[in-house]
């Protein structure tokens, strides 16, 4: 068995689209509370990956363990209630909804759905909602205090970077054990992504034992912010290890650095 | 949030609530088809007005809408006490009430959940057939009606399977071969009285029966009123219901299945419970509305259900605007008196809302009135 200081372990994992291979026999281990970057060029498998462990897409072949559990072919749903969280490359935030009710569908698995309270027991409603509107305030505080103050406006009304930060803050709701953070600087300027960043650190600080993997295109955030990498070409594990080592590999730099 | 004081608030739902009255008064009781055309084209000015000017807004706000849901009932009874004794107009008024509930039950499932139900008039008429059947026997007459939406509900779930398993247009499909295998069977089964139907006796609770007329303090009242009465009734408590679900976790889990099933699945989302609930809800409120609805009337046949019916419930949600409960009742009363108000387009009424669905899918998508955003319910902005 796995070492107990590995959180997910992939062995052999495998996708196919067709006769496209978009994870090829993908081994790797994420150490439980480290910020692992997954970088490699564009069509390199990293989003496929993300797909793959949270259920989107089973895998062809292969097998994931999440905390010794296995998940392969679990359920998003279920892979969810274990702890796995993400946001995605492109927003899929509820734009007709407000931020707070966006940031409830994050807190989902720990409301009470049923009817009966839902209907009829309003004060207990009330009291639940106070504290998820408590919760979601906390987060949104770490990564921008006026955002918190407008938990109730519209998501439409909130500017780009507001937005990625209640997508990430959705992720945050349900106090996952993993987060899958899906190229959170994108389409966002140089300081804005740096402060991003160092909310992330923030929030991964206060929560204690959470994990993270970051998929990033942007090589000074990952210098920054990473714990270790990890760098795929043709849905295959390249090479693996610090920044510095990663990026001093002649694979590396071939494949995907685009240095001779 | 401020919030203003009670006479403030009362005032307002009663000015509004008076407004809306007194133009369905005029509508209801104008005799000629010119009239009506003024007073349609009254309302039109005065509501484009005071959208204009920001005073119907203003109104709506201060009023809050539990104190203008009890205006408008108020305002409901009002008008049946006025018609008491002209039936025709109280069918009116009962049938577009019924249809409102009917597509309360629409909008649960199309509006909040994105099933869509192309299927609204079988299931209305499953309400009526169960309601047929029951109410003959000893069974008290309330629980026909909630049995008509638990059979109703029931008969729903035989398109789970499918409806879960497809969505958007092929969901759809689903739901309109339904409806025409619905009728079908009707129309084969005698035991429900085949193509000619069911007669039904009436509505009787606690020995009173709805189809008398009666005198009430020495005036004359139809049997119809009381019709009315339940009617009005059986949509404030589908109001409620309705809206108490959307302002919760429940609605916003159904948001979440509506706009993007994939983020959803990713936060422990089950789409295929949510869609049933919407689903099973949707379709015991429209059965409740169908077994009031027999009952009132006293005959059901297949005809009463078909395809073309269905569509209209549809287009009442697409004419008010998808998710928003003020429009949907704005649009069935449209969709219900307008025809029979202005007899030369009766013909044409399936033209005529065609056409209009069209005219506000171009002009404006979103219908008469647009979705609002769900407000808050924990304790301090209650």
């Amino acid at each position: 068995m796995n070492a107990p200081e590995e959180l997910l372990v992939c062995r052999e994992l495998t996708r196919q689209f067709g006769g496209v291979v978009a994870l090829s026999g993908l081994n790797l281990e994420v150490r439980r509370g480290e910020l692992l970057g997954l970088i490699g060029p564009n069509g390199s498998g990293k989003t496929t990956f993300f797909n793959v462990v949270t259920g989107l897409f089973p895998p062809s072949r292969g097998e994931i363990l999440f905390a010794g559990a296995p998940l392969a072919r679990a359920t998003p749903q279920r892979i969810h209630r274990a702890g796995i969280t993400r946001t995605f490359q492109r927003s899929r935030l509820c734009l007709e909804l407000s931020i707070f009710d966006n940031l409830a569908i994050g807190a989902h698995q720990r409301l009470d759905h049923r009817i009966w309270v839902n209907v009829l027991r309003r004060r207990a409603l009330a009291r639940e909602a106070d504290a998820t509107a408590a919760a979601a305030t906390e987060l949104l505080e770490i990564f921008d205090p006026p955002l918190a103050r407008r938990l109730f406006e519209p998501m439409t009304a909130a500017a780009m970077i507001d937005r990625r930060r209640v997508e990430i803050c959705r992720a945050l709701m349900s106090r996952p054990r993993l987060l899958l953070l899906d190229e959170p600087s994108a389409g966002m300027t140089a300081e804005e992504t740096t402060r991003l960043m160092d909310d992330i650190l923030e929030v991964r600080r206060r929560f204690g034992d959470l994990t993270i993997i970051l998929i990033e295109h942007e090589m000074s955030v990952i210098q920054r912010v990473t714990d270790r990498c990890i760098v795929l070409n043709y849905g295959k594990k390249l090479c693996e290890g610090t920044f510095a080592e990663v990026s001093s590999n002649a694979e590396v730099r071939r494949a995907y650095l685009g240095l001779a | 949030m401020r919030s203003p004081g009670a006479g403030r608030r009362v005032l307002s739902a009663a000015v509004l609530a008076a407004l809306a009255a007194l133009l369905l008064y005029g509508f209801l009781a104008a005799e000629s088809e010119t009239t009506v055309g003024l007073i349609l084209l009254g309302a039109v000015v005065a509501v484009a007005v005071g959208l204009r000017t920001g005073v119907l807004d203003r109104l709506l706000r201060a009023a809050g809408t539990p104190t203008m849901l009890g205006s408008l009932g108020l305002a409901a009874l009002a008008l049946v006490g006025v018609f008491h004794d002209d039936p025709f107009v109280l069918l009116l008024m009962a049938r577009a009430l019924l249809v409102l509930v009917a597509c309360l039950g629409l909008h649960v499932q199309l509006a909040d959940a994105g099933v869509p139900n192309f299927a609204g008039a079988a299931f209305f008429g499953v309400g009526g057939y169960t309601a047929a059947v029951l109410g003959r026997g000893a069974l008290p007459h309330p629980l026909v009606l909630l049995a008509s939406g638990a059979v109703a509900a029931a008969v729903g779930s035989l398109l789970l399977l499918p409806l879960l398993r497809t969505r958007g247009h092929y969901a759809a499909l689903i739901t309109i071969a339904f409806g025409l295998l619905f009728r079908t069977f009707l129309e084969v089964n005698d035991a429900l009285g085949g193509p000619q139907g069911l007669k039904l006796g009436g509505l009787r609770i606690l020995g009173w029966s709805f189809n008398d007329d009666r005198q009430l303090l020495g005036v004359d009242v139809s049997g119809y009123a009381f019709y009315c009465l339940a009617a009005v009734g059986l949509a404030l408590a589908a109001v409620w219901l309705v809206r108490r679900v959307e302002r919760s976790w429940i609605g916003i889990a159904l948001d979440a299945v509506r706009l993007d099933e994939t983020a959803a699945a990713c936060f422990g989302i089950s789409i295929g419970r949510w869609k049933i609930a919407a689903f099973t809800l949707g379709n015991a409120i429209i059965g409740v509305a169908g077994g009031l609805s027999a009952m009132m009337v006293g005959f059901i046949a297949p005809n009463n259900f078909t395809f073309q019916e269905s569509l209209v419930l549809v287009s009442v949600l697409l004419l008010g605007g998808l998710g928003n409960l003020a429009g949907l009742a704005v649009a069935a009363l449209i969709v219900v008196w307008l025809p029979e108000k202005l007899q030369p387009i009766q013909e044409y009424r399936y033209l005529l809302f065609s056409v209009l669905v069209v005219l506000v899918l171009v002009l404006r998508p979103t219908g008469l009135v647009r979705r609002t955003l769900r407000r808050p319910f924990g304790s301090v902005a209650a």
